[in-house]
């Protein structure tokens, strides 16, 4: 089992001939990842050819759902266009869009999510899953890989990583690659994004493979503090956290848009001690993190 | 970013929002040429980009001309919490009757807006929102329909306005809607929002900031950057398209992906309470694909930083094998020859990290030292900055 993804999910690449869109196409299908085809309006009729693979090119997103059955989205476009692509998703109904795009306008986050919320099926569910936008993506080892995380630093295993950051994900994975994970999911650090802390940790709960859970925050909002509500409500199995930015300045942008502390809201200490009031190990570095959670995973 | 008072005016002018005359001046003559273009009273106000400038004395009612040239002497060059004033704004005085409140921000948690509205204006609103919180209306605005006039009329009936005013407040909130809008606003502030005792409505101030994401379709927001607050070091970083933030540290950060670099500034903070208390100087994010050139630029715009002691290069290979990031350094080192000073600890991990290794030990540059770890590449570049102070 993993969350979000798995080996039968079919994955259309929005964005398929664009330079990203190439690079990583070409990095999903070496993962193991069922790509069925992509999306770009001035390109439908054509091929994209991955050495054996050859993959049909869409003009919409509806019509390659219909032709595919695919019921996952990656989206490789620039900012510019990122709503539009988005939006022609949640249209379609694919049940789970992952935006890779870096730099999109939050208001077009907040404008594609507002639509994502308001597509819901017979039993009230939103129909769109979002994960990004300004995302690494997410991986379910041994199985499907759609984002941009390296393949080959970990394997298949027991533990359920979220995180806020790329980079540091892959920092996490790797120093934990002997126990491995079920799904590694980065949430993207813009201000507005689809999936979040909470929707994960929810999910790896419910995931009998999942056995322990890390979880990455960094500094700017509050979505930490939620998630450590969450997980005193409603989280057995034991999470361990770690909180980017302990000594990053007051309102400066550290890189991701999220990333910026203004007042005391927002701190690094703050998400620290909100974490560890609802039991959740909280470590210093990436080692110290990872150490945390061998400990924890040894006395299960 | 946040702009300044008179670019949030110009811009309110632009979009319909009723403001008075205001004019911009960087000296004492300048002012006084404004107040008397102005005519009759006007308001010298500090233009700087943090709240309470009143209570520090940056903010003066003059009656003529004379007067604002005399508080404009006073005022520029002022310090207010750090900030130095080097711009005044040359305002025509108001006939204020009552002072409102009216804002419209990106809500990050419920990932919507929130428009918040009280005709209690003119105070603190953190103030209002604690003491008084049931004199602030706070009414969600959803993204995909934003502030029609329905929704105008909503925010003014929970503000509590009678029914005179309420249309010509709500009147005055859609052209704001128009501006957090078009300009790609996360924060549209008025405070305060005023009626005149000719019974306009007026935003006698303004809060804006806009997203840097969406200047793509807003090439006037290039302009509205404040070059004389740009640390020299920033500005040189910026025009390389990197993304880095100076700080008041000996150990110079260059990594790839925000959270790793936040985090490594992090584990050499710790590292440097071990050694003398160093501290990291930047934040440099090399991005995903840290070829030579971009790794030049970044090592280019740290060594040119005095306060930079030692280097701590933390890459984490993923879509960039360590093979790659290695050539890069070694080709910065060569490119940069004699500028590249200082002793550099290099730390990779990650896709093809034996091959990485393999190549920085190969060149074996006498300043580069390889770290097995984070932890002990943050420790080691704190000692050689500690060592080097």
């Amino acid at each position: 089992m993993s969350i979000f993804l798995n080996k039968d999910s079919k994955v259309i690449v929005q964005g398929i001939t664009g330079g990203e869109g190439t690079k990583h196409t070409a990095l999903m299908l070496k993962a193991g990842t069922q790509i069925v085809g992509g999306v770009n309006a001035r390109k439908a009729g054509t091929k994209v050819v991955h050495g054996e693979v050859e993959l049909p090119v869409f003009g919409t997103v509806a019509e390659a759902v219909a032709e595919t059955g695919a019921d996952v989205s990656i989206v490789f476009v620039p900012p510019a266009f990122t709503k539009d692509a988005v939006v022609e998703a949640i249209e379609a109904g694919v049940p789970l869009v992952v935006v890779i795009t870096e730099g999109v306008p939050v208001q077009d986050s907040a404008e594609f999510w507002a639509l994502a919320q308001s597509k819901v099926d017979a039993d009230g569910n939103q129909v769109t899953r979002i994960i990004g936008p300004n995302c690494p993506g997410i991986i379910t080892p041994g199985e499907a890989l759609v984002g941009i995380t390296p393949n080959n630093i970990t394997q298949k295993g027991p533990i359920g990583l979220v995180s806020k950051s790329g980079t540091l994900t892959y920092q996490m994975m790797f120093e934990l690659r002997d126990l491995g994970f079920s799904t590694a999911i980065g949430i993207g650090g813009d201000p507005v994004i689809g999936t979040t802390h909470i929707d994960a940790l929810a999910a790896f709960e419910a995931d009998p493979e999942t056995l322990a859970i890390v979880m990455i925050g960094e500094i700017g909002g509050d979505a930490e503090e939620r998630a450590a509500e969450y997980i005193k409500a409603h989280v057995t199995k034991p999470v361990v956290g770690y909180v980017a930015g302990f000594t990053a300045p007051e309102g400066k942008t550290m890189g991701h848009a999220g990333a910026i502390v203004s007042g005391s809201a927002g701190t690094a200490q703050a998400k620290k001690e909100a974490l560890e009031a609802a039991g959740v190990k909280v470590g210093k570095t990436p080692s110290e993190t990872a150490t945390l959670l061998r400990e924890v995973y040894a006395a299960l | 970013m946040d702009l300044f008072e008179y670019q949030a005016r110009d811009m309110f002018e632009a979009h319909g929002v009723p403001v008075l005359a205001g004019i911009v001046a960087h000296t004492p003559e300048e002012a006084r040429a404004a107040a008397e273009k102005i005519g009759g009273v006007t308001v010298v106000k500090a233009q700087v980009k943090v709240g309470g400038r009143g209570k520090a004395g940056g903010v003066k009612v003059a009656k003529n001309a004379d007067e604002a040239f005399a508080y404009a002497t006073d005022i520029l060059g002022m310090d207010i919490k750090g900030h130095t004033v080097n711009t005044v704004m040359i305002a025509q005085g108001a006939d204020i009757a009552e002072e409102f409140y009216f804002s419209v921000l990106l809500d990050r948690a419920n990932r919507n807006y929130l428009a918040m509205c009280s005709v209690e204006g003119g105070v603190e609103i953190e103030v209002l929102a604690v003491e008084r919180p049931e004199a602030l209306a706070r009414v969600a605005v959803d993204p995909a329909v934003g502030i029609d006039a329905a929704k105008a009329d909503e925010i003014v009936a929970a503000a509590g306005f009678n029914a005179e005013l309420a249309p010509k407040v709500a009147a005055v909130i859609i052209k704001l809607w128009d501006v957090f809008k078009n300009e790609d606003a996360t924060l549209v502030e008025v405070n305060p929002l005023v009626r005149t005792g000719a019974g306009d409505i007026v935003a006698l101030d303004g809060k804006v900031s806009i997203d840097e994401n969406a200047e793509f379709r807003n090439p006037h927001h290039a302009a509205l950057e404040d070059a004389a607050a740009a640390d020299p070091l920033e500005a040189k970083a910026k025009a390389a398209n990197l993304n880095y933030v100076k700080l008041d540290g000996e150990v110079g950060v260059i990594g790839n992906g925000a959270g790793l670099v936040m985090s490594t500034l992090d584990v050499v903070a710790y590292a440097g309470e071990n050694h003398g208390n160093v501290k990291p100087a930047n934040f440099l994010d090399i991005g995903g694909g840290a070829s030579a050139e971009v790794m030049a630029a970044g090592l280019d715009v740290i060594l040119n930083d005095p306060q930079v002691k030692s280097v701590f290069v933390n890459v984490f290979g993923g879509i960039t094998a360590c093979d790659a990031v290695a050539k890069g350094i070694v080709g910065a080192l060569a490119e940069l020859g004699s500028a590249a000073n200082k002793p550099l600890v290099v730390r990779l991990d990650g896709n093809n990290v034996e091959e990485g290794r393999r190549i920085l030990n190969e060149a074996n540059h006498p300043l580069v030292t390889l770290a097995a770890t984070m932890d002990e590449g943050a420790d080691k570049a704190a000692e050689l900055a500690n060592a080097a102070k």
